[in-house]
């Protein structure tokens, strides 16, 4: 929305007695009950998920502003947090589903009065227009719904105005909660066609500026780069209405400045802090720190199948033994995690992902199988990592280049730019040790197997190969939980991660987030975003 | 003397020409050999080579070279700057509001350190090796030698998390404040066009603690230049021959040695001015001060070409017309200069 528009708006609506955005109020209005404040270091880029480009904080507009057909249930964990239940889908615009008989379909009820925010109702035929552009348009969206096997509108069936199906190609587990995740938002579709173009048939200049869309929230405000303010819609119908009439995300880019605002009151929820300054928050008690474990996320050391020494399994498992653990999850992660070392044996008792691997810092042990596998005298090896994750990745590599040291690896640090990580890590696969930071969406290990275990994968940046873990991850990525089949497959797919270890594990890292006390009903979503739906201020 | 400065204009316009030119062909090849490929980056988390190869040829990037030098040129004979890949925006949009912003606050930093600074050399020249001249030596040494975004988190934590004297450090406006109908995009020139004294009082509260950051840094150079420049010229012999010949104090330091001091002061303060609209980065992290800085760092970071090559020709756009106007300043200040350009 361009300002004067949106200074038009506030004329009438000031006229019709709701003034929609103060001009100005006293500091003390950041009390409000009503408005949340949140500061964060990146904001949206773009109000369309399914754009070329869209960067990962704009996913929290699809997440706040459309609805998808399901959702999630939620849980609460042992220590009282609340979390997304992955193993329970909701109805979100869907109010029933059900697959058919010969299970080579899915017919969904849509609620009946559900309306866009235009006050247009949401039809089977927004839906399947909506749909058929998270395939066509590439990109990140397509790939995410080929994730779930949906992969051609004619898939996508219309039967009447409430009613949607969704025909499969094949059989997949993946396949409904892939109708759950952030992508495949149910747009407008009528708003969208009328501002698309022959060479622009799904309106992806309009929808980057302009959702149109049915969610809880409304755009009230979009200054790219400072500001994104959200309003209630206050008809929504697709989940209970949202306690918050308005929510402020600003942008600070430092974050110092962000834990000051926090402290002084002047924001409610802060975001994407250091992990130093969230292990302080916590421990001050003053705060409300919601940390839960990045479900199907590791931080793991990547060996490079190119880099002749570690071919040889030996010299793998020498590094599994040669990492100082317990230091690195103490001083680079401040203990903001889970530890995914010390497991107890290479045989894996349960199908639990991420789960810790049988390794520990031993540099005996480290030495022997280095001298068994014609290393004794050891070999140089760079070491890389993230210089835009450098506030937890710089003195995680410091400390295994101290490990490694004691066992005659040789690691001098190669810094790479956050920009040209991608290429040289994901894309050309040219580092031979490196650190990894891959968290999948769904949370399957089959899933985590498909994208970094699987050769020529993107994140399979160690260019690794076995025909085992080749053949189990396509038979089992689609096959259902309960199928005999599931348990043993994952398994030993387990066992041959355990005992290759292309991909050493070091901790789960949680996704944190620092608010006042005031703020209740934080639930940690797997999209890592933040859901202000449920939040309440008191 | 009007027909010989229009002609110095001129000819300084036209000189700036050939280098006007080299910047577009130099920033177009050097955004081209940054590392890291933008198609990759923007594929996003979970590409394949596929949509890698989709992407890059919606962004244009799978023609060649020439091809997209060209386009390039053609854009800007109509005027336009590109898109940026990563916001979606036209890069002049972000120039024009962003620019402002910076404009804003550099001026007033070189304001107030000009106020600062200037009277400090002054006096420290006039009285070498008293307090004054060891005060103004701690500053420059402490102006210098502070990192920007130290004095910038200094001064958040002790006037607005300490004292809470400062209002909270979110950019140029607090939250609940609307921006101004742009004009100048100046927000306190266009609260003032507005006549709306609450929000004049906002965009300066949130001014006030960026802008002495800089002040602090930009003071350093002018004023060891002033009081350099006030040394030379003081012990000159025409100032030898003004005070002998009983002229008053003031008219000493002011009419004589001041002017003529002026010149590297001028010249200095072009160079700091210039220095600081692009390179105040530090500060505008700090304070979430949405300025240009920021912007080209961010589209340095992910390879965004339109965008770093919108920043650079606008910076040097911005520099062939500040060094015009210091060379028609040069020429007020002192007769000597341009008459023989």
């Amino acid at each position: 929305m361009k300002r004067r528009e949106f200074l038009r708006g506030t004329t009438v609506a000031a006229a019709a007695g709701v003034l929609p955005f103060f001009k100005h109020l006293p500091a003390s209005a950041a009390g409000r009950a009503d408005t949340l404040v949140v500061v964060t270091g990146e904001g949206p880029n773009s109000m369309d998920i399914q754009r070329t480009g869209s960067n990962r904080p704009s996913y929290q507009i699809a997440v706040n502003l459309y609805d998808r057909l399901l959702s999630y249930g939620v849980k609460t964990l042992p220590d009282g947090s609340l979390m997304y239940d992955y193993q329970t889908l909701e109805p979100e615009l869907a109010v029933s589903w059900k697959v058919a008989s010969d299970g080579m379909s899915v017919s969904f009820e849509l609620r009946q009065n559900a309306t866009f925010w235009d006050g247009t109702p949401v039809t089977a035929a927004d839906v399947k227009w909506s749909f058929d552009r998270a395939v066509s348009v590439g990109g990140f969206p397509t790939v995410q719904m080929g994730a779930g096997l949906l992969e051609k509108p004619e898939q996508f069936v219309v039967v009447d105005d409430h009613s949607f199906r969704i025909d499969f190609l094949r059989q997949s587990k993946l396949t409904l909660p892939d109708l759950g995740v952030p992508v495949p938002i149910i747009i407008n579709s009528k708003v969208a066609m009328a501002h698309a173009s022959a060479d622009d048939p799904w309106a992806t200049e309009y929808l980057h500026r302009t959702p149109a869309g049915g969610g809880a929230f409304m755009l009230e405000r979009w200054d790219p780069g400072q500001q994104t303010v959200y309003k209630r819609f206050d008809d929504w119908k697709c989940g209970s209405l949202p306690a918050l009439q308005r929510v402020i995300i600003r942008e600070i880019p430092s974050p110092a400045t962000r834990r000051a605002l926090l402290e002084r009151g002047d924001a409610d929820v802060s975001l994407d802090l250091p992990p130093k300054d969230f292990k302080e928050l916590h421990e001050g008690g003053k705060y409300r720190v919601a940390g839960v474990p990045i479900e199907n996320c590791l931080i793991s050391l990547g060996l490079n199948m190119s880099f002749e020494p570690f071919r040889d399994k030996r010299v793998r498992q020498a590094v599994a033994y040669a990492i100082p653990y317990a230091e690195i999850f103490k001083a680079a992660a401040f203990e903001r995690g889970l530890p995914m070392w010390g497991g107890k044996s290479f045989e894996p008792e349960t199908i639990d992902w991420p789960q810790p691997f049988p390794y520990s810092t031993d540099y005996e042990k480290a030495k022997a199988l280095l001298v068994e596998a014609g290393y004794g005298e050891g070999f140089e090896v760079p070491l890389s990592f993230d210089l835009g994750l450098a506030q937890w990745s710089e003195p995680t590599a410091l400390l295994l280049q101290e490990g490694l040291a004691k066992v005659g690896i040789k690691a001098p640090l190669d810094k790479i730019p956050g920009a040209n990580w991608r290429t040289k890590a994901l894309v050309e696969k040219s580092l031979a040790l490196h650190i990894k930071n891959f968290g999948g969406w769904l949370n399957y290990p089959d899933y985590y197997s498909y994208w970094v275990y699987l050769d020529g994968h993107l994140f399979n940046s160690m260019n690794y190969r076995n025909e085992e873990v080749e053949r189990l991850t396509s038979e089992t990525l689609h096959l259902a939980v309960d199928d005999p089949a599931y348990e043993p497959n994952i398994k030993t797919l387990l066992r041959i991660f355990f005992d290759e270890v292309p991909n050493i594990p070091i901790y789960q890292p949680y996704l944190d987030v620092a608010m006042q006390q005031t703020v209740t009903g934080y639930e940690y979503w797997f999209h890592r975003m933040l859901d202000c739906r449920p939040l309440r201020k008191a | 003397m009007h027909a010989s400065k229009l002609q110095l204009v001129l000819s300084r316009l036209v000189q700036a020409l050939p280098s006007v030119l080299g910047i577009i062909i130099v920033t177009f090849l050097m955004t081209r050999a940054l590392p890291g490929d933008p198609a990759v980056y923007f594929a996003g988390p979970a590409a394949t080579e596929q949509s890698i190869e989709q992407i890059r040829k919606s962004l244009g990037l799978d023609q060649g070279l020439p091809q997209q030098f060209w386009i390039y040129l053609a854009d800007l004979a109509r005027g336009e700057l590109g898109t940026s890949f990563s916001t979606g925006i036209p890069v002049k949009e972000e120039l024009l509001s962003r620019l402002p912003a910076s404009l804003e606050l550099t001026l007033l930093a070189l304001l107030l350190s000009v106020a600062v600074a200037v009277p400090l050399g002054v006096l420290a020249a006039t009285r070498p090796d008293t307090w004054v001249d060891h005060l103004c030596r701690v500053l420059v040494t402490a102006g210098v030698s502070l990192p920007v975004f130290f004095t910038g988190l200094f001064l958040v934590y002790v006037f607005y998390y300490l004292l809470g004297v400062a209002p909270s450090p979110l950019g140029r406006l607090d939250i609940y404040y609307l921006s101004p109908p742009t004009v100048t995009g100046f927000y306190t020139f266009d609260a003032l066009i507005a006549g709306d004294f609450e929000v004049l009082r906002a965009a300066l509260a949130q001014l006030v603690l960026p802008a002495i950051t800089m002040g602090l840094f930009t003071l350093a150079p002018l004023a060891r230049m002033t009081r350099g420049a006030m040394l030379q010229v003081l012990g000159s012999d025409f100032i030898r021959t003004a005070r002998a010949s009983g002229l008053r104090r003031s008219t000493v330091l002011f009419t004589y040695a001041f002017r003529n001091a002026l010149l590297p002061i001028l010249t200095t303060l072009g160079m700091v001015f210039s220095f600081m609209l692009g390179s105040n980065v530090l500060v505008e992290k700090v304070f979430a001060w949405p300025g240009i800085g920021s912007y080209a760092i961010e589209a340095l970071i992910v390879s965004d070409y339109a965008a770093v090559q919108g920043f650079v020709l606008a910076m040097a756009l911005l520099y062939v017309a500040l060094n015009l106007l210091i060379d028609i300043l040069y020429t007020v200040v002192d007769p000597r200069v341009g008459m023989d350009a």
